[in-house]
């Protein structure tokens, strides 16, 4: 805590900064996308309404009665925002957690193998940061491969992963998140890099003039000095981690899962379906996101860092 | 020029050639100077004379490409590896994560001393350089001076013999600065370490050193030794009497001849 937030007059409300700061032009922005996307449903959705009137013989339909339908087909082009809230409520809040209908068990399914990606992909990346951040030769030898690891498409190299593992009996949970580490590693990598090379020459020559040995500069300076680094690359880290966890459900045959959701959704034409579960996944991204946010702010102010 | 003590540091011949793009930079060239114990050596010059260089040859974090030089009689890695000397840099280089107290703790940690001996160092390191009461602090709640004072403490905290110090207050003011000069003789009186102190203020080599080594640059080499006669005691009145402002003369002409002002 700062002095300032000691001495800051209470009478303020703290609303009242929120309000002038960022709510309103969050609201704006949200209702600005909301418009947007009811003025494309009606579009897109326009001419199967029409040639559903032509079939009919409904002439001259007034264009209170087409918008207003458009916006309440079974399987529209694209669904409005309405017909998603309804599906996202009634996928969650009205079924058991447990039944295959619910998106909160499909979302579980892919929360689970997003988390082990995840956690498997920053140790590995903080590992291999470390080992290229100690040596020249590995800087030279692996940082290639790890960059080039990521221009392979992920949605072609997933399916060969998920056979690869199941034909050496490995299946389940682990093939999925093995996409997922294959996503999050390149990011923390990257960034625990850069992090563990920040600190300044003349703090890595306090080191030497300690003759301290490459353990404990590496625990004392370098990773202390790369915790914001580690923040940032964990936040694209879990982002891409839940990506990974989607699209390696895609060739599991649809069973379960988020990616699950979106492939029956396809087969079937359910785009209210695929749209809600598009914004579960989103919706879970969120939260990672601002789940690592709060632990990034928990640790740096535990480091005394002023923010 | 080495007085009755045992000499700390012996230099002899050394020198020192970067290799750049643009052809070699002779950093330092010629250097002859012993260092005994228990003395207060300035190196003074102008930006690029190497002052800072020859220090940090001295702490083997730059290896001279000519000469010999050795410290306690070891060369400067093995002094080096042995935990010789405390280095002071230009900034005082906390780390932002740790506390005063942790900050001063942390060549203690590296070094292996028991948790209860760190605490006692700690505490008589930074009452040794009046900073008791911020032990619990974050580098950026203190001012820069206090800072740099807390770094004095981190490097005094392991008790070496030879304090290495690189323009330490050259960043601050000069009212803070003269406190902290008159503190750091007090503190050299004190502890009796040989202390190698770079600096480009005449005023504050005068006041400090019991010899001044005055470099040139182009290539660096040493200009003129300078031996103090005045006392160790000294106070900052001491700046004023006709002693002092002979030797800062002194320091003052051999700054002007060796420094070329045609650029």
């Amino acid at each position: 805590m700062t002095i300032e937030a000691l001495t800051a007059p209470p009478s303020r409300s703290p609303f009242a900064g929120l309000m002038q700061g960022t709510a309103g032009p969050v609201l704006v922005v949200v209702a600005a996308i909301i418009a947007v996307w009811y003025l494309a449903a009606v579009m897109l959705n326009a001419p199967f309404q029409r040639d559903m009137y032509k079939r009919g013989g409904i002439e001259d339909a007034p264009l209170a009665q087409l918008v207003a339908d458009t916006l309440s087909q079974d399987r529209p082009v694209l669904p409005a925002p309405h017909q998603v809230a309804v599906e996202l409520w009634d996928t969650t809040a009205n079924k058991a957690v447990t039944s295959k209908r619910s998106l909160v068990y499909h979302g579980g399914i892919t929360l689970s193998s997003t988390l082990l990606g995840f956690v498997l992909g920053t140790a590995l990346g903080i590992g291999l940061a470390i080992l290229v951040v100690h040596s020249r030769v590995l800087d030279k030898s692996l940082m290639p491969w790890v960059i080039s690891s990521q221009t392979i498409p992920i949605l072609a190299i997933a399916p060969m992963i998920i056979v690869v593992l199941n034909a050496i009996g490995i299946s389940g949970l682990l093939p999925k998140a093995m996409i997922s580490t294959y996503l999050s590693f390149f990011p923390v990598t990257v960034g625990m890099v850069k992090g563990l090379r920040s600190p300044e020459a003349i703090q890595m020559d306090l080191m030497k003039t300690y003759s301290a040995s490459p353990a404990q500069a590496l625990w004392k300076l370098r990773l202390p000095s790369a915790m914001p680094y580690l923040f940032a690359s964990m936040k694209v880290g879990v982002a891409a981690s839940l990506v990974g966890a989607i699209v390696g459900e895609l060739p599991t045959g649809a069973v379960a899962g988020l990616g699950a959701r979106l492939l029956s959704g396809s087969y079937y034409g359910q785009t209210v379906q695929i749209w809600s579960a598009l914004i579960a996944a989103a919706v879970l991204a969120a939260t990672l996101v601002a789940l690592i946010g709060v632990a990034e702010r928990l640790a740096l102010k535990r480091m005394g860092m002023r923010r | 020029m080495t007085g009755p003590e045992r000499s700390v540091i012996d230099i002899e011949n050394l020198s020192l050639t970067f290799e750049t793009n643009d052809g070699p930079v002779h950093a330092l060239s010629d250097i002859d100077l012993s260092i005994g114990e228990g003395d207060f050596v300035s190196l003074i010059g102008p930006s690029g004379c190497g002052k800072t260089t020859l220090l940090r040859v001295i702490a083997d974090l730059e290896a001279p490409t000519g000469g010999t030089i050795s410290v306690n009689g070891m060369s400067p890695e093995e002094a080096r590896l042995k935990r010789a000397y405390g280095y002071v840099f230009q900034a005082a280089a906390l780390y932002p994560w740790r506390t005063i107290a942790d900050n001063i703790a942390l060549p203690l940690e590296i070094m292996g001393f028991a948790k209860g001996e760190r605490e006692e160092r700690i505490r008589r390191n930074m009452e040794l350089v009046n900073l008791s009461g911020f032990e619990r602090k974050y580098p950026w709640q203190l001012s820069g001076g206090m800072q740099q004072r807390a770094s004095i403490a981190r490097a005094l905290s392991f008790d070496p013999d030879l304090l290495l110090m690189d323009e330490p207050f050259g960043a601050l003011d000069e009212i803070v600065r003269d406190h902290l000069n008159e503190q750091l003789l007090k503190l050299w009186a004190k502890t009796r370490k040989t202390v190698v102190f770079v600096t480009h203020s005449i005023p504050e080599a005068v006041f400090l050193s019991t010899r001044i080594v005055v470099l040139c640059p182009r290539p660096g080499r040493i200009y003129d030794v300078i031996e103090s006669d005045l006392p160790r005691e000294r106070t900052l009145d001491i700046r004023e009497t006709p002693e002092f402002l002979k030797i800062a003369h002194r320091v003052r002409e051999g700054l002007r001849a060796g420094h070329s002002y045609d650029d």
